[in-house]
């Protein structure tokens, strides 16, 4: 008969020991028992708070209940141990069963801790550790109207988020002097607190708190230092505890600070117990994060199969997105010491800390923090945990590179085979690389699937992506991004398909080239191609338009639309003016001037649009397009004509590029922008395009974009004429369209675009691919095509009846509803 | 999940003719004081009909959404912030705690049935 390995917890580093056990021959000698105490087998806890927003516990389940008995492991859920018996060597559940064993595991994990406040009992505290936990919070939200965090940790600020979301105004509460206090220096946390408070969650530090108010339920908090706060849902995530209480009542040694002492092989005293997870204290500490526990499963199994395997100690990197920020902080942190040499980067107005610590002699980076901005985590970890000799200038790790192009150092083809990409599950580079190579695992997904790399915290996939990428290309070739499961061809494929049969609506093309009914993916996409290339009317297929372009309108909260005429450059005559308001007045429309020199009339119904828009055309106004991808606005400042320092008359070359490429749909919104001078009023670096007048005639930049990361333009050419600007604009515009990615700005485009912006100086001024010509060629016979769809909306009988609410009767849609702002109206909260 | 039997219709009500409805598209009709959502999947000769209000902030947009399929389950995307639901079941793809009633449809003489409990 086999042996028997008993197993108590089925937590996620209970599962590692199973999955481990299931794939080594430990499985011919020992039967395995496993005791979980939730209902539900094992699940990633890591991304718990996937559940409160809606994830089905199975997607979390790290394998599903059938995975167990498939293996042979029998796995007993809600079935709590609560005695071991060392001498019979067996032991008992709350269900009054009583099982032997030869080999005991102890992987109890370990369990929120809840300090000892007087009133912690109240109805309204709740901690943040299992689905059941938060199946209760949820059901407590809809009573409560304003939630406290004790605890302003990783996991905290999580929680914190999460009941947010959910609408409640939330404050955090942390005891110590700064957010993240084991991540993060007293500069990184200040910038993510106050990156928190833009998004309305409160930070309170240095408090401790005393009681908690309330008669039976949570009404409020006090404060050691006298104050206090009102709340009547409190999450508690101060910490955690290890579970030791089996192993202590079983008379194994536990540390003085809680957890179950073992040592590096990850034995207890007893030569048949063993323990490993959150629930050890090992090397003096608590292994609070599921890679090094994972690492103890791991050993755990092949030590009981023979080997003498240690368990020496882990990197204990993490990076994480709270609230879009990116918090990340890798190798040795927060050492204050004389004998390091720090760098430190930071840009408050954009909420960004960077910091490397880097070694005496500077040929090493020891540790660092990133707030903010942490695209370099994976990278600045594999040059600490592979001890990679820093280049010259290490500031450019963060700073990017300066002078020169090309980016900063090092990159993945540096790495040694051994580096570990994925450090939850242990992945190599040298593995990684011969999954590609030897299984054919050529996509991401395939990567995960064969090598279980980045199935665990995720934080390494945009380096699986990157290690593929630099592989393909060491082969000669390409990974192909296709557009979704209709079609399998690049945007690029498609442009050409579409151009060369001369398809001219989406039925032709997914006949031909696609399979099945289409999606909102390939629809859109599809959309904008036939627009870039024919420039015919979009209203004739409405039905595979996005949103906005289907009803030529920006669609607002309540399903009402908004109104932009076009006003080129921001000029504007006061009878224009007159007949905006007079209009706005007459379908009593919310204005609003908007960021690009224009005016905004919000509120319309869907039947409305036609006469509104009949009545501004009337007036000699077109679409401002402002609901497409497609060029929006040229701003202007008021140049030369009125402005005293004023070069060159901007609003008049602002008027002709926007007149030039209205109605020019691209892959993703244009902006441009038109200075007259260097002062730079118009903002004209913060868009797409941007002109600049100099004393010889114009600078012409390319590639900026404001929004959620603002990017300067950068300078094209300088000093060249009008017609110059013209013919070069031509030309990017003509090539960006052909060749980028959907829904990617050109500032996204440029940064994917193989040389830079040198290259495409090459190709934009030096013509070097010899396609200048042709593509001057194809935009002008795109805008020979231009025609107002508004204008053609208005006048066509047939394209304004699609614009009803319903088909079957002329009702309005009941659900509209608006009340008074300022003497204007809003929609009403749904 | 549960999918409507026939049996429970009470009532078929003609909603509007068959050329009123987009093609490979949706839209709204309002039957009996209900706002429903109706999909014609022209390429596959198929129709589906469903509430027009997304369950996620309440809008009445469903019928305005892009249409196609998943792996052959039609779908649509509601567009306000492209929560996808099965046009065969009403369950919403991308967030399991959504849900959309559906309604049985039939074309009858040129004219779109909506089969009402």
């Amino acid at each position: 008969m086999k042996k028997r390995i008993v197993l108590i917890g089925n937590g996620m580093t209970g599962y590692k020991f199973c999955e481990k056990f299931a794939s080594s021959p430990l499985k011919e000698q020992y039967k395995l028992v496993v005791f979980g105490e939730e209902p539900h087998p094992a699940y990633d806890r890591v991304h718990l708070t996937s559940y409160y927003t809606g994830t089905v516990p199975d997607e979390l389940l790290l394998a599903p209940a059938g995975w167990y008995d498939e293996h042979n492991i029998e796995l007993l859920t809600n079935e709590k141990v609560i005695a071991i018996d060392r001498e019979a060597k067996t032991v008992s559940s709350e269900k009054e069963k009583t099982y032997s064993y030869d080999i005991l595991v102890l992987a109890t994990g370990s369990s929120a801790f809840v300090p000892p406040i007087e009133g912690i009992e109240k109805e309204g505290v709740f901690v943040y550790r299992t689905f059941d936990d938060i199946d209760k919070i949820k059901k407590y939200i809809p009573k409560a109207s304003k939630a406290a965090v004790i605890g302003g940790g990783l996991l905290g600020l999580e929680a914190a988020k999460a009941v947010l979301d959910d609408g409640l105004p939330t404050s955090i509460i942390e005891f110590a002097s700064r957010l993240m206090p084991r991540q993060l220096d007293p500069q990184g946390a200040n910038i993510l607190k106050s990156k928190l408070e833009n998004f309305d969650l409160e930070v309170l530090l240095n408090k401790s708190t005393e009681k908690i108010t309330g008669n039976g339920k949570l009404e409020g908090l006090q404060f050691a230092d006298g104050s206090t706060l009102d709340a009547d849902l409190l999450v508690i995530s101060a910490g955690i505890r290890p579970r030791d209480e089996l192993a202590r009542s079983a008379g194994l040694e536990v540390h003085q600070r809680g957890g179950i002492v073992v040592n590096s092989k990850m034995e207890t005293a007893d030569p048949s117990i063993f323990a490993i997870g959150e629930c050890v204290v090992v090397h003096n500490m608590v292994w609070g994060l599921v890679a090094p526990c994972y690492e103890m499963a791991e050993i755990l199994v092949n030590n009981i199969g023979g080997q003498s395997q240690e368990f020496l100690g882990f990197d204990l990197s993490s990076k994480l997105k709270l609230i879009g920020t990116d918090v990340a902080s890798f190798g040795e942190a927060l050492v204050e010491s004389d004998k390091i040499k720090t760098i430190v980067y930071e840009n408050k107005s954009r909420g960004i800390y960077k910091r490397l610590n880097i070694s005496e002699d500077g040929k090493y980076l020891l540790g660092g923090i990133l707030v903010g901005e942490a695209e370099e985590y994976n990278m600045l970890k594999q040059v600490v945990n592979n001890k990679i000799a820093l280049p010259e200038n290490p500031e450019d790790f963060i700073l990017g590179a300066r002078g020169g192009e090309g980016a900063a150092g090092i990159g993945v083809g540096d790495l040694p085979d051994t580096a570990a990409i994925c450090s939850c599950e242990n992945i190599t580079k040298g593995d990684i690389l011969s999954a590609i190579e030897t299984d054919g695992a050529e996509s991401v997904p395939k990567i995960k699937k064969c090598t279980k790399a980045g199935t665990g915290c995720g934080g390494c996939a945009p380096m699986l992506d990157d290690l593929l990428i630099h592989y393909m290309k060491s082969q000669g070739r390409e990974v192909r991004k296709t557009i979704c499961e209709h079609f399998d061809y690049t945007r690029q494929e498609l442009y050409d398909l579409i151009k060369i049969n001369e398809f001219k609506s989406y039925d032709e093309l997914i006949l031909a080239y696609g399979k099945g009914s289409g999606c909102e993916t390939c629809k859109p996409v599809v959309a904008s191609l036939l627009a870039s290339i024919w420039n015919d009317l979009i209203t004739k297929q409405d039905t595979i338009q996005d949103t906005n372009d289907r009803f030529l309108a920006n669609i607002q909260q309540r399903g009402v639309y908004s109104v932009v005429p076009r006003i080129p450059g921001g000029e504007i005559t006061p009878e224009k003016l007159i007949v905006i308001g007079q209009v706005a007045k007459k379908y009593d429309l919310y204005t609003k001037i908007t960021g690009g020199q224009r005016i905004d009339l919000f509120g319309a119904r869907v039947d409305q649009l036609p006469a509104i828009w009949e009545e501004l055309i009337d007036a000699g106004f077109e679409s401002g397009h402002a609901y497409g991808k497609s060029l929006r606005t040229v701003k202007s400042c008021v140049g030369s004509t009125w402005c005293r320092y004023g070069m060159h008359d901007s609003v008049s070359f602002a008027i002709e590029v926007e007149d030039r490429y209205k109605g020019l749909r691209s892959p993703h919104k244009l902006k441009g922008g038109v200075s007259g001078c260097v002062r730079e009023c118009a903002e004209a670096r913060g868009k797409d395009f941007g002109i600049i007048a100099t004393e010889k005639g114009w600078n012409l930049f390319v590639c900026g974009n404001g929004g959620a990361n603002p990017r300067h333009a950068d300078l094209l050419a300088s000093d060249i004429d009008k017609e110059t600007v013209v013919k070069y604009l031509d030309r990017f515009l003509m090539y960006y369209i052909k060749t980028a990615e959907p829904l990617t700005r050109t500032s996204k485009w440029l940064a994917s675009l193989e040389g830079g912006l040198g290259y495409l100086k090459d190709v934009v001024v030096k013509d070097s691919l010899g396609i200048g010509n042709k593509l001057e060629e194809e935009m002008a016979e795109l805008i020979s095509h231009y025609k107002c769809e508004w204008t053609e909306v208005v006048r066509t009988p047939e394209l304004r009846n699609k614009f009803r609410h319903f088909v079957n009767s002329d009702e309005i849609d009941n659900n509209i509803k608006f009340v008074p702002l300022r003497d204007q109206k809003i929609p009403a909260k749904a | 999940m549960e999918i409507k039997e026939q049996t429970e219709i009470k009532e078929w009500v003609k909603a509007a003719a068959v050329e009123d409805f987009p093609r490979n598209g949706g839209a709204a009709v309002l039957v009996n004081g209900e706002q429903i959502a109706v999909f014609n999947f022209t390429n596959e000769g198929r129709w589906f009909a469903t509430q027009n209000q997304c369950p996620h902030k309440g809008e009445m947009a469903i019928s305005r959404g892009l249409t196609g399929d998943s792996e052959g389950h039609p779908k649509v995307a509601c567009p306000f912030h492209k929560k996808t639901f099965s046009l065969e079941d009403g369950k919403c793809l991308t967030d399991e705690e959504f849900q959309l009633k559906t309604f049985p449809v039939k074309i009858e003489e040129g004219y779109v049935l909506i089969g009402i409990e």
